[in-house]
């Protein structure tokens, strides 16, 4: 929409020169859903803010920087919440899975600091998350909890991968998210093995056709939300 | 004409867009004789339709090759696994149903791969497959810790195929969501894998085999499948040294990053396995 301004405003004109010009068709095709064809023949002159979808709290940009940001924001969640894991000690950790949860703590905060470093200055700031229905003395809520997280991450970046541009950078970002998510998946499987062995990819996550869950952002942040404090102004995310 | 702000606009960003659309002028007279001519309900439609051959992605062809290869694995793991399940004796109880769920999952994954394909003028049939790899394996079917062993490099093999194929998808929506759903369940299989064979501690699978890929170690007692695993020691990733993020080292740096395998290296895996 705001791209047939004829003067955009001075805060338009730092978006635009902010996004990589190989992005601006994803910037182009978030506001073409808006587009009508009355409003392209009588020019857009008028005020556009009934298009602006409010929202408070943390924005997470647009395009593919809202999209890095959402992974960084399930990072953040992850990180924190192993950090804890390690630090607590369920009663009953055996040597091996106080080991393995620590290479897990260093690969979740490995993403968390990859996408904080390469969001740069569009890095949302750091999440206050809210644990207090963990249990972290506890062998079966910390599980629990962690499958969920697993699963959960899995199927976001599954679901967001769709919505990196189709660009020479939105290529390496989904070459990299692609890095990620087989990680979160080996996760995911070795957390619900040592909850019941064999259930790796049972069919509450697989489908019939051999697929994994999927979940779009706001699927996910409906079920994140519970952990997160800070609020996330997840407008911008695609839908 | 407002319209052309439009033009205006993307110029500022891209200044290249006239080169993409052919030529300044020609764009402008293609979109003002559209204009005048079209109702006015069709100009975002026919604006989409100028942009996308603009900038959208080459024809189908890509994502065609990326399905016929990604079938071509799935063809091997398939047969692999049925081939096993086959065999009285090979695999023990305790394996049976981890088993059986791969081979459940790899089976779907031929069909949904062959019906995808089928859409876009067909598929390519299963070669014919000889899993000893001429002799490197000669007892995969008959030693379950074999078996295993390439299972290992069979699943981790997908997971880096899938991956290096990803970007060839950008854009194709649904193909490239489904893709990146068969490739997480690949990793599902592999760290089940990995973990059952360090429970069985042979044929190289020592402590140290973890459901995740610690530098480009295999964990198994072979240089045959090194080239599965070559290229997974990385610990720069887009330039940034993930190994000295909270002094983590080498290992956790490389477990936390899968790599892709290109198309060319992952044909050379599955061609080891496929009878000339």
């Amino acid at each position: 929409m705001k791209i047939v301004k004829p003067n955009p405003p001075k805060e338009d004109q730092e978006v635009a020169s902010r996004i990589h010009r190989r992005n601006f068709l994803r910037y182009l095709g978030a506001g073409s859903a808006f587009l009508t064809a009355a409003t392209l023949a009588s020019g857009c002159h008028k005020d556009d803010d009934d298009f602006n979808m409010g929202g408070e709290g943390v924005s997470l940009g647009s395009g593919d920087i809202a999209v890095l940001n959402y992974a960084y924001a399930l990072e953040q969640l992850e990180a924190a919440f192993y950090t804890q894991v390690v630090n607590a000690q369920f009663s009953g950790m055996t040597a091996t899975e106080l080991a393995y949860f620590t290479d897990i703590r260093n690969h979740e905060i490995a993403h968390r600091e990859f996408f904080k470093a390469a969001l740069g200055a569009n890095a949302i700031g750091s999440l206050e998350v809210n644990f207090s229905a963990v249990d972290f003395s506890k062998r079966d809520s910390v599980l629990g909890t962690a499958k969920a997280f697993e699963d959960l991450g899995v199927s976001a970046y599954n679901g967001a991968g769709q919505y990196l541009s189709n660009t020479d950078t939105g290529k390496v970002y989904l070459g990299l998210a692609g890095k990620i998510v087989s990680v979160e998946a080996r996760h995911a499987a070795y957390i619900r093995d040592l909850i019941s062995n064999g259930t790796f990819a049972a069919d509450d996550v697989v489908d019939a056709n051999g697929l994994d869950k999927v979940r779009t952002p706001a699927e996910v942040f409906t079920i994140a939300a519970a952990f997160i404090k800070t609020k996330i102004n997840t407008s911008t995310l695609p839908r | 004409m407002d319209l052309l702000n439009i033009f205006r606009e993307i110029e500022k960003i891209d200044p290249e867009v006239y080169n993409r659309l052919d030529s300044r002028r020609n764009a402008m007279k293609q979109f003002t004789n559209l204009s005048g001519k079209i109702a006015l309900t069709a100009l975002p439609f026919a604006l989409g339709s100028m942009l996308n051959k603009a900038y959208g992605q080459a024809a189908g062809t890509d994502v065609k090759s990326v399905l016929s290869l990604a079938l071509t694995l799935e063809y091997l793991e398939a047969a692999y696994y049925s081939t096993a399940l086959a065999k009285p004796g090979l695999i023990p109880a305790s394996g049976t149903g981890a088993i059986t769920t791969i081979s459940k999952h790899e089976t779907a994954h031929v069909k949904f791969l062959q019906n995808a394909l089928a859409g876009m003028g067909g598929f390519p049939p299963s070669p014919t497959f000889d899993f000893t790899a001429k002799g490197t394996f000669p007892a995969v079917f008959s030693d379950y810790d074999y078996f295993l062993a390439v299972s290992q490099a069979f699943e981790d093999t997908g997971v880096r195929a899938y991956k290096g194929q990803a970007p060839n998808l950008a854009g194709a929506g649904t193909v490239l969501t489904a893709a990146l759903s068969i490739h997480s369940v690949e990793a599902r299989h592999a760290a089940h894998i990995r973990q059952m064979r360090k429970t069985r501690g042979t044929l190289g699978a020592t402590a140290s085999l973890k459901p995740w890929i610690t530098g480009k170690q295999s964990g198994i007692a072979t240089t045959a499948t090194d080239p599965v695993y070559a290229g997974e020691e990385v610990t720069v990733q887009a330039g940034i040294n993930i190994a000295a993020i909270n002094n983590m080292g080498a290992d956790s740096a490389s477990e936390s990053f899968d790599e892709p395998l290109t198309g060319p290296q992952a044909v050379a895996i599955a061609s080891l396995f496929i009878k000339a």
